[in-house]
């Protein structure tokens, strides 16, 4: 048997419609972006499910490495002060 | 002395996995997890993926026989479904580091199985009716129980298919309600279909609890939340009143309420039947991969094509 190939992993996003973001749907094999938006299409909204879709090489996308997580999101655990409940407002206010 | 670190790193990290699996969270494809944990769900997911795309099979061959212009298009789109289905589960198993090309390599070498059902043969126009109404309806009482698996592209996967899963059942049902209203050849080819796909439908949800190999790890990882027996029962309960409304007999004379347990008890399920449809010997297993080599052989030159364009068009781009 030749060697056989099932074509190139892409990143689906689909926006269920317009004003919503763009959110991660699955994946899907193309050789090619067009194919790859085809296969997005027919593969994540056969109901009406989008507006928009992005495809994007799966080997594009850089992400972060989960083992890191901690160190890599600390710099938030310590600001308090970025959240509306952290602060006292005068007895009485309204509307703030 | 010997030092040796590595026993104790993956120790702490078990017991890490293990507690976040306790407490719900979602296990994704960078975390680290057990090879065990891996291992299972490669073969669960492949399996469940594979057993999507037989099952076009003995569906299809009725597409081009469909009794209306209407069934036909419903049929279509109910096999277009599956096809989906089988490529949301194939990219939920390649997160988990194998690939296609190999998980199609186990299938045609019958490394991999799928499910078993589907080595029975369609042979009237009822089967299909059956196979959506008790096939569809038992493949969704499982895949609703794994819309809360552990592994998170898995059970997204599920929720996705359990969205679409509900058509299938209602249209299969629909079919036999239909014949069931029709003449006494159509009433007892529907009887005929519920006869020959009862069975093979309760063999679906797998062996007894008392008999399941693979079943501790699995529910002690979250990747299964419901017992074998716990989504049979719970495919029966269902079952027997849909079957009673439209004057289908269920084809086993010991199926009775239990008011104790508020269940149906169902009679002995024929298991040798089980066994020697998984090791190949059912009426379709050699027809089927047969089938599925042919159809990826005669598509691989299309495949080829597309990779040969993809080429000639990033020398055109550059
Ligand atoms: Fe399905
Ligand atoms: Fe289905």
């Amino acid at each position: 048997m030749a060697t056989d190939t099932q074509l190139d992993l892409w990143e689906v996003f689909i926006q269920s419609r317009n004003g919503s973001h763009h959110m991660h749907a699955g994946s899907v094999h193309a050789s090619d972006r067009k194919m790859a938006l085809q296969n997005a299409r027919d593969i994540y909204t056969r109901r009406g499910e989008g507006s928009s879709i992005w495809v994007v090489p799966a080997n594009s996308i850089v992400a972060s490495n989960p083992d890191d997580a901690d160190m890599f999101f600390d710099p938030a655990d310590d600001k308090v002060y970025r959240h509306p409940t952290f602060y006292v407002m005068p007895e009485g206010a309204k509307q703030i | 002395m010997s030092i040796n670190t590595a026993p104790a790193i993956d120790d702490a990290r078990l017991s890490k996995f293990e507690e976040s699996v306790q407490r719900g969270d979602a296990v994704e494809p960078r975390d680290w997890m057990p090879e065990a944990y891996r291992r299972h769900l490669i073969r669960q997911i492949s399996q469940h993926a594979h057993s999507e795309v037989i099952g076009m099979q003995p569906e299809g061959n009725w597409i081009t026989r469909a009794p209306s212009i209407r069934a036909k298009q419903i049929l279509l789109a109910k096999i277009q479904d599956e096809g989906g289905h089988g490529l949301y589960l194939y990219s939920a198993a390649e997160t988990l580091g194998i690939s296609r090309e190999e998980m199609i390599e186990q299938l045609q070498t019958g490394k991999a199985k799928y499910s078993n059902i589907f080595n029975y043969p369609t042979l009237t126009w009822a089967d299909i009716g059956a196979i959506g109404w008790l096939v569809d309806g038992a493949a969704i009482v499982n895949q609703v129980s794994l819309q809360r698996t552990s592994y998170g592209p898995y059970s997204r996967a599920m929720v996705r298919i359990c969205k679409e899963e509900s058509f299938h059942q209602r249209q299969g049902y629909e079919i036999m309600a239909t014949m069931m209203k029709g003449t006494p050849e159509q009433r007892e080819m529907a009887q005929d279909a519920m006869n020959r796909w009862w069975w093979p439908s309760l063999m679906m949800f797998g062996p007894h609890d008392s008999d399941s190999p693979h079943s501790s790890d699995a529910f002690r990882w979250k990747i299964k939340r419901h017992s074998n027996d716990e989504l049979r029962t719970k495919f029966i309960d269902k079952t027997v009143q849909q079957a009673e409304v439209i004057g289908l007999t269920i084809p086993d004379p010991e199926l009775k309420w239990n008011e104790a347990t508020g269940h149906y008890d169902h009679g002995e399920i024929n298991w040798e039947e089980f066994y020697r449809v998984i090791q190949g010997n059912g009426q379709c297993n050699k027809q089927r991969i047969a089938h599925h080599k042919k159809a990826h052989n005669d598509g691989a030159w299309v495949r080829a094509a597309a990779e040969a364009y993809k080429v000639k068009q990033a020398v055109k781009n550059n």
